[in-house]
Parts: structure tokens; sequence; C-alpha cells
């Protein structure tokens, strides 16, 4: 060891290398959640309140930005006064610091920022790993360290701090988002003295004293004119000409401290190569263990890894390349649309072309030389596609500009590779688990993967894919073991090892297609050990006989609920595995899963503890192996993904994404511009509710409360005609509607068990108690299974039922008749028990066949709008709202320029009906100017009047005409939705939200207040409440919630709303119908119950947390209505009644508020006394402002 | 006048001790008990169900949500400890020992033999000079015998005992097929105390919300009868100290109880309703009585009235029952 100190081993992520060393070697972090770079940043706010000092022995400040360009001026003045610092971010979130980061190169200020590159949002968002982010950022001047896996993650963190520091040039440390990010890996931890050996304590201070101060004053950041910008910006050429050679210097140091030598380019495989593939990132991993497979087969070939790509040293570059090349194949992991090629290519193309012009390559001909894209959005890339490069450039005439990994039927970009090309060694353990989110499966492999990588001597890797489902999320966990070295940085296509946690996913998916010859096969089976092959699939019978593979099963769940484990099966799986795949011995694995559990929970209490050793012992003796028989029996056949009646569209395209085959399908059958059709959750029957609601009619009031709360839309209610029962189903329920408008009509609430989440809001929601059974309601729980059936032709044929007319003299502000309005927003994919999605429901029902939604990006628009299947629908009539997301931080002001668009349009088409009343007519002409749209009744007989102009304008081939067919739809009344939680409208979005409800247009912006960024795993916002904990605030959060809706009164002319569902459903319909009436801005804040509160969000807690928020004053409901000030009343209206209970009754329900208690009860005494004290004021200054008129 | 008794092996200054109540959460009341007189003074409890249970509730909200989606694997910061368990209280024990003179009596409710009865060395080791057993435990089951109730008490007892070195008493409740059998039995798994009686606090129904809804009663003196009467009965025939713990809010209540064979009053509701101040009024009102019916010690009182010692023992027991239902008529 070279400087003497012990290195441990540890089994870490890539997001946890990079953590550990910039922490260590920084003193200001500036930090900002984005997917997947937010756990550097949440590790580094931990360390810190966890007073983890850095190598100086101080604790960096960590400090959470409101947006990524506020990370980026706050890492740019720190920097500018001298402190060393540092930011974490990816994809949109590095655009954003685009701006500063020319500034923070340009004044040559030695940073490192650490990019767990992302794909940048285009025709759709993606979370997921590739460099467009990166390449974005280019011409900013920072220099760019590209690491390849997630050892080289921790080494380049420390080796670019070194190198910044004494190059005085910024760099971006690069390593790819969720492929490097999160996979675990066993690696070699840098320590401290590393780090000390590494950074020069003289170029720290010499970075301190350019630090600007009023001690030594100097200004910088001048303005420049023609005469002098130009030559000053040529100043900083020598400082990028010397920076590789500092690199290479560091990474030389860095060899004799640690051990590792790693260069600008480094070259693999055979010297006299004639075919080299350049590439960096992780696909460099897989493209060195496929050219060490092929090149010990005698092939001729190499692969490139490009650490270094700014500066690009053209010197290093062709001194790493053997002379003996003749076709090199250039991969870039971005797509650059109308460039004569990708980044990487380019800079290949050039560098190759000016040196051979210059004679300082070492070719004697001009090598060819290709470029291709692979691996967008973390496309898998494997060493079939690996070998098929270098296969294709065997040809005489390789494709350029081509792409590996897809199928483009369209330009034909895309090459031809071997899919059963398989290089995974034997000597490597290859295990697969299929499990559920909530069954704690990836908890566990995490795990297996620390206990084997940092118990033994083998190395270790684990790799998780999760669907984008919030409830009943479906995850696939990767895991490799072996005695070497792992680089195969892709899924595992053939495993020895396959566990499946969740019985129902036999018939869903071919998961035995993964298993190899003779693998072990463990199932979780609800079926005792001699019954569980009778009810196998026959295909999954077939795998198992056919593979010889050898078959396990336990019913884990009873092991579970035996050992009060709940549905968590993590342990019992765990222990499963290790007894059966003979990683370790059975005794050691044991006693090392116990250290484990002991380890992992014993700070949450030895009850935990204990019940997780009582399931280890458990599930041992309720393991069985089974008999496999010769032949398959099973009658069992995978149900069709999707009914005949889907759409084309649906049955080709969409059911292929939701059978986990969505690679398969090729450019062709694809969207051009990212517009899919909406409606398309109905068509993925997810069954993932244990129970489900069943409604008793006899008992039933036909409040409909029940289908107001449901946040999945799956409980609706239809009034109709005694005679559209004709041809229901046997067990089709209906009783007499009781509303006065509806006598003599029928009643049915029915309920889609199979799109249930089994949440129990509408149990918890339900006001009707049984006077012989208390404790049953109107709509009770059952399980779902035997429902399944039935249930599902109830549906259908309740679908089929008429939907009330709108135009009805029913009033639509009263919640018992908002039932009746057929919700255009369902079956999304958010958590069980959501507590937005049922004001976004509501918003549909009421508004939703003209409403036009600006999403802000968030849970919101990935349970709105992630693929495969989305829950924005359309009504008989084909009309829905029409959905979009821009970004994160500029919703408002998409929103807005769709209201400028629709005032815009209208105003036009009002416009062009005056100048062609003679041709419409003069009544219908009339009637259409002066059409009162401000009720349903309206709003349809407009929709007439437009289709008569439709009709008359038909024929008519004047240009005048032709635009007023194209623009007639607006002369309906169209209703502007601007939507999002606190992290948009508070923090990133908060100035867009600002100026677009300043502009007093008439939109409406409905925030759906989580008090913490949910999607992201709950940092705090500035919604975020004083005394809550949460990522970012460990120490309970100091400061009270910002008062969003106070600063929109301040205005005077927007409306604003405070609303909660749970507590006061009518305040709620009242504020939004009121806000949509109002013909100017108006902001509507919704308490939304989250996960992220720690609340049993699947099991009603929600409803009652709402009530307790509003009882205890936390949370007033109140409307803000510039309509009564003019009517001489106060504007202000409070809806809620003074609180008479204190706020420890509401907060102390939640895990948010009491981890604080468990941590710090003094400190939690203090902020709730404070926490008190400022419901108190704000109740009182509330109060104080609803007398003012 | 003398007032001192002991209990447990302690020496303590009157017979008045404030039992088990959230009293004594704020350790400036319990220094308040302390000045007004309070001999010594019982913690509230730390509950079986407090323990595992806010584990349980820690685990399952840490948990949960956790690893299901790939843009949160987590939903809360990863914290270095947590207070869990016991650790609360027990800091709560060391601070009140800086805090006061007289003896502390910590408190464990519960009723399993499982891993919480390593509570109860902490609590000794945190500094309490005796702790008192609360095993509260409803029997609903119909296919669990009496007799494996009882076992279920008696192993709580012998594994609590064997555990710690500090005396244990045991508050048990009235309903017993044999309660002065049951005490012996308890007395011999190594009790030093036998506190009678636990009040079960008893349900209430809510009939706007057709819901069961908890209901906390305070005491009345009246209440005080029925652990009178025990402590009467089994007092000279167990070697265990006794204590009275339901029903005591005046001097005379006290009187009562020490001459029924206590060695100290316990009470809660008195103080809950009227103020600790209340400790110094009924010492005062105690010394006067004394002093006004010349006696010289509490001890010369102790037990004065036991079955044993009384000219009818028969009105302890079924004749009693008899007579006060002529009585009546």
């Amino acid at each position: 060891m070279a400087n003497g100190t012990q290195r441990r081993m540890v089994t870490i992520d890539g997001n946890t290398a990079v953590a550990h060393v910039a922490h260590a070697t920084n003193e200001v972090i500036a930090i900002y959640p984005i997917t997947p770079s937010s756990p550097m940043g949440e590790m580094a706010d931990e360390k810190s309140a966890k007073h983890a000092t850095n190598i100086w022995g101080t604790v960096p400040t960590v400090v959470e930005m409101q947006a990524e360009g506020g990370a980026a001026g706050a890492v740019h003045g720190a920097l500018t006064t001298g402190s060393l610092t540092t930011t974490f971010t990816a994809s949109q979130g590095l655009l954003l610091m685009i701006p500063n980061m020319y500034k923070i190169a340009g004044e040559l200020t030695s940073t490192v920022f650490h990019i767990a590159a992302r794909s940048v949002a285009a025709q759709a968002l993606s979370i997921f790993g590739d460099h467009s982010d990166v390449m974005a950022a280019r011409s900013t001047g920072f220099a760019m360290l590209f690491a390849s896996s997630v050892q080289e993650v921790m080494d380049f963190a420390l080796i670019s701090q070194a190198a910044t520091l004494e190059s005085r040039v910024p760099f971006l440390h690069v390593f790819d988002g969720f492929r490097t990010s999160h996979e675990i890996m066993k690696v070699e931890e840098l320590t401290h003295d590393d780090m000390r050996a590494m950074i020069d304590d003289d170029l720290v201070r010499a970075h301190r004293a350019r630090g600007l101060s009023p001690d030594h004053p100097a200004i910088r950041g001048t303005a420049q004119n023609p005469d002098v910008f130009f030559q000053a910006r040529e100043t900083v050429n020598p400082f990028y000409i010397k920076t590789p050679g500092i690199v290479q210097k560091a990474m030389d140091k860095f060899a004799k401290i640690v051990g590792r030598q790693y260069h600008l380019f480094d070259y693999i495989g055979a010297p006299d190569a004639e075919r080299v593939i350049i590439l960096m990132g992780s696909g460099a991993e897989t493209a060195e263990e496929t050219v060490n497979y092929l090149t010990a087969r005698g092939e001729k070939i190499g692969m490139l890894k490009v650490r270094l790509y700014r500066p690009f040293s053209a010197e290093h570059f062709l001194g790493a390349l053997p002379a003996t090349t003749k076709t090199i194949a250039v991969l870039d992991r971005t797509k650059e649309p109308g460039a004569a090629g990708e980044p990487l290519y380019q800079d290949v193309i050039t560098t190759i072309s000016e040196g051979f012009a210059d004679g300082t390559t070492p070719f004697t001909r001009m090598p060819r030389i290709i470029g291709g894209r692979y691996g967008l959005s973390s496309k898998e890339f494997t060493p079939a596609m690996v070998k098929g490069v270098f296969d294709e450039m065997t040809k005489a005439k390789p494709k350029n500009h081509f792409t590996v990994g897809i199928i483009d039927d369209v330009t034909n970009t895309s090459i031809e590779f071997d899919r059963d090309f398989n290089i995974e060694p034997d000597d490597i353990v290859r295990a697969m688990f299929w499990g559920l989110g909530s069954d704690g499966t990836v908890g566990a492999n995490k795990n297996s993967i620390k206990i084997i990588g940092e118990g033994t001597d083998n190395y270790a890797q684990g790799y998780f894919v999760y669907d984008s489902r919030k409830a009943g999320a479906q995850t696939i966990s990767h895991l490799r073991f072996g005695s070497r070295p792992i680089h195969s940085t892709y899924l595992i296509k053939k495993a020895n090892f396959i566990a499946v946690h969740q019985f129902v996913f036999l018939e869903r998916y071919d998961l035995l297609d993964y298993a190899e010859e003779g693998a072990t096969f463990l199932l979780n089976s609800p079926y005792h050990a001699d019954e569980v092959w009778g009810h196998l699939p026959r295909t999954i019978q077939e795998a198992i006989i056919s593979k010889n593979l050898k078959f396990y099963a336990i019913d884990a769940y009873e092991v579970a609920k035996e050992t009060g484990m709940g549905v968590r099966i993590n342990t019992i799986m765990q222990t499963c595995f290790f007894a059966i795949s003979g990683v370790l011995p059975e005794d050691e694995a044991i006693d090392r899963i116990k250290t484990a559990i002991k380890k992992t929970y014993g700070k949450r209490g030895e009850a935990v503890v204990q019940k997780n050793f009582a399931a280890v012992d458990a599930a041992l003796s309720h393991l069985h192996k089974i008999d496999v028989p010769a032949q398959a029996t099973s009658t069992i056949e995978k149900p069709a993904t999707v009914p005949d009646a889907a759409p084309e569209f649906v049955k080709t395209v969409t059911a292929k994404m939701m059978q986990g085959r969505g690679d398969e399908i090729p450019v062709s059958m694809l969207p051009i511009d990212g517009t899919y059709p909406s409606g398309t959750t109905q068509w993925e029957k997810r069954n993932i509710a244990l129970e489900a609601p069943v409604w008793d009619e006899d008992l039933c009031i036909q409040c409909g409360k029940c289908v107001l709360v449901c946040p999945h839309a799956v409980i609706r209610s239809k009034v109709y005609d005694e005679t559209a029962l004709e041809g229901a189903p046997e067990t089709f329920k209906a009783v007499d509607a009781r509303w006065k408008e509806f006598k003599g009509m029928k009643y049915t609430l029915q309920v889609a068990v199979e799109d249930c989440t089994g949440c129990t809001l509408c149990v918890e929601a339900c006001p009707v108690k049984d006077k012989t059974q208390v404790g049953r309601k109107a709509i009770n729980m059952e399980p779902q299974l035997p429902l399944r059936e039935t249930e599902r032709a109830n549906w259908s044929f309740f679908l089929d039922l008429p939907e009330i007319s709108r135009t009805d003299s029913v009033n639509f502000a009263n919640v018992k008749n908002i039932q009746l309005l057929e919700p255009l927003f369902e079956f999304s994919g958010a958590c069980a028990g959501c507590g937005e999605t049922p004001y976004v429901k509501l918003v549909t029902q009421l508004f939703g066949d003209r409403a036009v939604v600006a999403n802000a990006t968030g849970c919101s628009s990935i349970y709105g709008g992630n693929l495969p299947t989305t829950p924005w629908t359309f009504n008989k009539e084909g009309r829905g709202p029409a959905w979009s997301n821009s970004l994160f931080e500029d919703n408002a002001e998409f929103g807005l320029g769709m209201r400028l668009t629709i005032d815009k349009q209208t105003e036009y088409a009002r416009e062009l009906v005056t100048l062609l009343r003679d041709d419409i007519g003069a009544d219908l002409a009339d009637a259409l100017l002066s059409a009162d749209q401000s009720d349903e009744a309206g709003i349809s007989a407009q929709r007439e009047r437009v289709a008569q102009l439709k009709d008359i304008l038909a024929g008519n081939n004047g240009v005048k005409a032709r635009d007023l067919l194209s623009l007639a739809d607006m002369l309906v009344k169209k209703s502007v939705w601007i939507m999002g939680g606190d992290g948009w409208a508070y923090d990133i979005g908060y100035g867009g939200v600002d100026h677009v409800l300043a502009s007093g247009r008439n939109v409406n912006v409905l925030v759906l207040d989580t008090e913490v960024y949910s999607n992201t795993g709950g940092q705090a916002s500035k919604a975020t409440p004083l005394a809550a904990v949460a990522k970012f605030a460990a120490g309970g959060k100091p400061t009270i919630k910002k008062d969003l809706g106070m600063m929109a009164m301040s205005y005077g002319y927007v409306y604003v709303a405070q609303i909660a569902m749970g507590a006061n459903d009518a305040q709620t319909v009242k504020a939004i119908m009121e806000a949509e009436a109002y013909d100017g801005p108006s902001l509507i804040i919704a308490y939304s119950p989250c996960i992220a509160h720690g609340i049993d969000l699947a099991s009603g807690q929600g409803h009652i947390q709402t009530k307790l928020a509003v009882e205890t004053g936390y949370w007033p409901l109140y409307r803000y209505d510039p309509r009564r000030h003019q009517e001489g009343k106060p504007p202000l209206k409070l809806d809620s009644k003074k609180p008479k209970r204190p706020l420890k009754d509401y907060i102390y329900n939640e895990a948010r508020y009491k981890i604080l208690v468990k941590t710090n009860p003094a400190k939690a005494d203090e902020l709730l006394a404070a926490a008190q004290d400022a419901v108190n004021a704000h109740w009182h200054k509330y109060e104080q402002m609803a007398a003012i008129d | 006048m003398d007032l001192t008794t002991t209990y447990m092996g302690m020496t303590l200054k009157n017979p008045i001790v404030p039992s088990a109540s959230p009293l004594s959460k704020d350790i400036a009341t319990v220094k308040q008990m302390e000045d007004a007189g309070a001999a010594a003074i019982v913690l509230y409890s730390l509950f079986e169900e407090q323990i595992s249970g806010e584990s349980h509730e820690l685990d399952h909200f840490l948990s949960f949500g956790a690893d299901t989606f790939s843009e949160a694997s987590s939903y809360f910061p990863d914290m270095t400890d947590y207070n869990m368990g016991p650790d609360e209280y027990l800091n709560h024990i060391r601070r009140i020992k800086e805090s006061v003179d007289i003896p502390v009596i910590g408190s464990l409710n519960g009723v399993s033999t499982g891993g919480w009865i390593e509570y109860a060395k902490n609590i000794a080791d945190a500094g309490a000079d005796g702790l008192e057993l609360n095993i509260y435990y409803i029997p609903t089951s119909t296919s669990l015998a009496g007799t494996d109730v009882e076992k279920m008490y008696l192993d709580v007892v012998r594994d609590v005992t064997a555990s710690v070195s500090i005396p244990v008493a045991v508050k048990l409740n009235p309903y017993f097929s044999s309660t002065a059998h049951m005490s012996a039995q308890l007395a011999a798994a190594g009790a030093d105390a036998l506190v009678l009686f636990n009040r079960f606090y008893q349900p209430d129904f809510d009939l706007e919300a057709l819901e069961v809804a908890p209901r906390v009663e305070l005491s009345h003196s009246h209440e005080m009868l029925l652990p009178l009467r025990w402590v009467a009965i089994l007092s000279p025939q167990i070697d265990v100290d006794f204590a009275i713990t339901t029903g005591v809010h005046t001097h005379y209540d006290v009187l009562k109880g020490v001459m029924a064979g206590a060695k100290v009053t316990m009470m809660a509701s008195e103080l809950l309703a009227n103020g600790v101040g209340r400790i110094s009024q009924i010492l005062q009102s105690l010394v006067d009585w004394m002093e006004l019916y010349e006696y010289e010690s509490i001890v010369q009182m102790q037990g004065s009235m036991n079955q044993r010692n009384v000219a009818e023992p028969a009105a302890f027991e079924r004749a009693n029952y008899m007579k006060v239902l002529q009585s009546y008529r």
C-alpha cells in the first residue's frame, strides 16, 4: 500500500463514491435535487449534519438552493470569494448551470461539478443515462473527465479535484446516470490520507488568495467592449494547453499513492489491432470486457477509453492508438440532430485528420472512421452490440452515423448484431430477482451485496430496474458475484439463479427465458409445496423441465405473517437465496444475514431486529425443493396483455412496453413528435390490490364522498333510466336514485377492482355506519381475487351505461352531484392513497372536456405522463384534457403560453365571425359572439352553434372561411390549468408563478402541496413546515413554510384559495369552481397527503391527517375572491373554524415530525413550540385580514 | 410527629407516594412534589407496547416506499441514531435522580417475558431505587385458562426480579380467581411489594360517532374500599410490603390504608385534579388528626386494623356481605 494507510473495501454506488470524496475535499456545497444526482447532495448534507469533517478538519457547509441555476450562482459566489466549492447535478439541472459555468471557466476558477449524466428532455423527459447533458456544456470551458465504473468515479473525483486546483480550469466529473450512479459495486475506498496526499495545500491557499476580499480589493465580472473582449478571451489558452499534462500528472501521482494507473486515453486490446472502438463512460467497461474476450480468441481489435474529453489532447490521443489501426468506430452516447456527426466522432475526425496532415499520427494510411450512437436513455449496451460494431467495421462499406441497440426501420441507421452472443463467464454467479417495491426485494438484495462484498473476498455488483409506477411498482434486481472484478455494465441476460417473489408475475412475463440450463429457480408461492406445480402456467412448467432447473418454493407471505413482517418478505427471500444459491456456506450466510440485520435495523429498536431474526429462522423450515415431473401438465396459459377491444396502437406498441419488450419496438412504430394517444391506462389491468372496496347498496346514502376521494378514479357512480339495466350481469347492483331531480331512476356505484390500489380512502371517507354492526360501512374492503371476474363484467356494463347530461338542471357545485360527472383522469400510477390525484381528477370532472393542462415536472408529470400507459383520457364525444409537460421550472409560463394561444385564436375567430357574418347568418353569428358560457348549459349550446358553424363553413373555400373553420372550436370557452407540486410553485418555478399571476390572465394555478419534493425522495422545499424532518433538513426545518397564498393575495386581483379535500370537500369544490369562473388569475393551494409525510397513505391515514391539519389551524381553509372586494365585502373568507386542538395532535401522527423527537427531543420540543406559535400567529393574521373589506 | 415508614427496604419520611401518572413526566413537577412532601415517587410507566410499537412504526415508515421507484430510493434522511425504546425514559430517570433526593421508583408496564424485560435492568442501571411492575393484561381469549394467565404473571415477576438487584413491586389487578393465593405466589416469585390495585381504564361508547372511545375517569375515595379490604386481608398473611393505590384522596384515606396494613398509600387522581400542593395539605391534616387522637407514629397504626387485628375478622369476608345487605334493608 503506497501511503501506508489501510483502505477498506466498500460496496457502494457511484453517487456514494462521489459524496465520499467531494465532501472531504470541499468547504461549500450548493445543491438542488435532480435524478439521478440527488443522492450525492443528500449524502453530503447527511455527512455535514452528522458533523463529518473534510480533510482539513472542518465540516463543509451544505446549502440547498431553489434551482440548479441558483446552486450554480451560489457556487460561483463561494468560489469568487475563495472557498473550495462543489455541486452535483444532471440533465436539465446542468443546462440551468451553463450561464454560470461560462463565467466560472472564464474566470479560471478551480472547481469540480460532479455529473450523473442523463438524457435531456426532447420528445419526452427521461430520467435515465446518456451524455446529452454534458455534451450541451462542451463550450463552457469546463474540462471533462469521464469515469466508467464506480471505482473510477471515486478515483476521478479526487484526480479532478487535484487537477482543477493546479490547472485553474474547472472540471465536470462525468459518469453515467443510473448505470454508474446507482450501480452498487465493491470498490476500494480512498482514505483522507490519500486525499491529503493528492491535494496540494499550497494550491488550496492560492485558490483562497484569488478570492475577492475587501482586504485586497479588486473587481471581477466587468463588462468589456469590442476593443478587448476578444483578446481577453484568448488569455486563458495557456491554461487549457497545460491541463492535459496536469491531469496526467495527477493520474500518475494517484497511481503512486493508490496503485491504480489511469491515462488520458487508455487503450485495451491487441497491440496490432486493425479495428478500434472509441468511447467513454460506462459503455467502455462492456467494450473492454468484449475486446478482452474476442482478442483472447485471436481477433485483432482494440478499444480506446476516453478519460479526459475536454481539453481534448490530440497528442495523447494519437499516441494511444495502435499504428496498425485501419478502421475506427467512434461511439457517442448522445444525439445532435442535424450535426455532421456526434461530438466525440467529430473530435476524432478532426484530430486524426489534422494529425495525418501534420504527420503526427502513427498511421501509414488514413484509417476509415465511422461514428455511431448507442445507449440513449440507458438503452442497454451489451457485448453483443460491441461485437456488432466490430462486425460492421469489417464490411467493405460499413454504415456511418449508425445506431446500435435499436431497430431503425425508417432511416435505416441501425446495424445488426447477434442477440444471442453472450460472454458472461461461468465463474460469476448471476442472480435475478423479480419483486414488488413494497415487498422489500431491492433492499434485501442491497443487503446481500454488502454481505458478500464486504464480508468475503468476492467481488459483487448490483443493479436495480424499477418500473415507473409508484403503486404496485415492480422491481428487477440484477446481482453478480465472483472472485474477480466485474466489468459487465449491462443487465443479466442469462442467470444461474432466478427468484420470483410474486407468483402473479409468472402469468405476465416470460421470466424463465432468463434462466440458463441447470439454473436454480426460487418462487414465492401462496400454494403448498405439493400443490405449487399444478398452479404454474404451462410455459413456466415447460421451461423448468427443458432447462433442467432446480426448483424451490416457499410461502414467504405466510412466514412474514407468522413473524410479524407484514408484507415485507425481504429477509425471508434473502435467507432462501443464501440457503440454496451456494454463494456462501449456509451457516456462515445466516450469521452474516443476522449481523447485517443488526446493523441495518439495530438503530430502529430491538423489536425490529428480533422480528427479522425470527423471519430468518422461520424461512428455512418453510423452504421446499419441488420435485419436477417429466411432463408439463398445466392448462394455464398466459393471458393477453391487452384485450382485443384496445386500439391498434395500444395492441401493437403499448402492449409491448407493458410486457417489458419495448426494446423490440422499431422506430417506425413510434410517434415522431412525442404525441401519444390519451386514455391508455384503461387497457392495463394491474390487479395490484389485495383487497378492493365492495358497495353495500342497502346502507349507501349516495353521498358520493367515496367517488370524490378515490385517487385512482376506480369508484364511479351513475344515475340512469331503469331500461338501461337490460342485459345487466347477474351481480350488477342497482338501487333507486336518491335525488329529487332523478325520481324513478336507478343508481349504481361501481368499483373497477382491477384498477384499484386498495388504499381504503373510500372506506375512510364513507360517513355511513351499519346500525347492526357499526364497524361496517356502506363501502367495505374485501379480498380482490374472488371479485375479479364478476366485477370485470360489471365494470364493463357500467361503462356502457349513459353518462348524465351535463346540461341537466343539476347543480354541479354540490359534492353529491359531482360523483355523476365522468372523470377524465383515471388509473394513474400514483401511490396508493395519493393526496394529489383526487384534486386532479376533480378538475377533469368539472372542466376536463375543455381543459388545457400545463403540468410541471414532478410526481404529477410522472403519474400523469410516464409511458407505457397514461391516465389523462377523453369522453364519448372524444373531448378531454389536452395535457403537456414542458419543464420543471417553466410550467407557469408554459401554461400562460397556452392561455395566450387560446385568447389570441379566440379573438381572431370572433373577428372572423364578424367578418363572415353574412355567410354564417346574422342570427348564428350574433349568438356565437354573445353566448353566455358561464355554465354547462351555455357551453353545450355554444358547442351546438359551433357545430352548425362548421357545417355552414364546410363548403366554403374562402380563405377566411377556412381559417374560421380551423379556429371554430376556440369559440367554446376553454379552461387553462397550470398544475404542479410545491417544489415547482414555491421554489424553482416561483418566479414564473408570480409573473403569471401578476399578468392578470385567466389561468388557474393548482399547487399540489405535499410540502416536499416528493418525486425525488422527499427533499425540503420552501413549503416544508417548521419542525418537519426532510432531506436537506435532517435536523428539522428551522423556518416556517412560505405563505404562498398571502404573497399572491398581495396583488389584490388574484383569486386565491387554500383547500383540503379530506377536511372540507364542499369548500374544495366551491374554491375550484370559483377559481375557474374568475376571469383572471387564480391560485389554489391544495393540501396533499404524501408518502413522504411518513403516514399510512395506503391505509387511509391521509384523510385523517388532512382533517387534523385543518382542525389544528395548521392548514386554514380560505378563499380570497377579488370580486367580493368590488361588492364591498372582505375579499378573504375563512372557511375553517378557529383551531381548538394543539398542533401536536396533528403533527405527531406523522413520521416526518416524530423522527425529530426520536433523534433530538430537545430540538423537537423547541421547534414544536415555535411551530405552535407560528400557527397561532398565522391564524390571527388571517382572522384580521378576513375582517378587512 | 413521626410519619416515617418503610417500603421495600427504603425508609420513607411519610406514607404518601405519588403513583405513576403523567405528573412525573415533567422534572419541575417532580421537584414540586418532593417539596410538597412526597416521600418517594413512582414514575410514569414505560409500556412494553411503546417500546416495540415505536420500533415497528419507525421501521415501517422508514421502509415504506423505499427502493420502489427509480427517482426515490428513500423518503427520509438517514439518521445516525434514534432514541428508540427506553432511551428517553432512562434519561428521564437520570435527570430526576439528579434533581430530587427522595427515592425514585421506575415503572414498567407490560405482559410478556420478551426482550423488554431487559429494560428493567436498564431502569435499575439508570439509578432507580425501585421498580414497579404493572402487569396489565386483559385475557380475552376463550381458550386461555386462568392458570395460564397466572403463570404468565409469575414468569414475568420471576424474570424481572432475577434480572435486577433493586426491589420490585408488582401492581396487580383485582380480577384473579384467588387473589390471596395469587398474591402469595407473586411474593414467592420474588416480589418485594404488592400494589393494590391497578385501575383498568374502561372504554366508553361515543353514540354520535358510533365509536368505542377511550375514557379516563379520575378515581374517587369510595374506590379505595376494594384495596383497603384486600390489604387488610393479605398484609397479615404475606410477608411483603403493601401499597394502596386507588382512591387515596384525603388524609382519612391515608390513615385507613395504613391501618389496613399498607406501608405507603399512593395517589394520582387527587394531585391531577387539585394540584401537587395537596400533598402538603394532606400531610398537615394527617398530623393534625394523629395529634388529635394522640398517635405517636405511623408505624404505631400500621396494620392496626388488618384482618388479624380487628375485633371482627369476618367483616372482611362473606359474612360482611350478608350484613351489608341486611343493613340496607
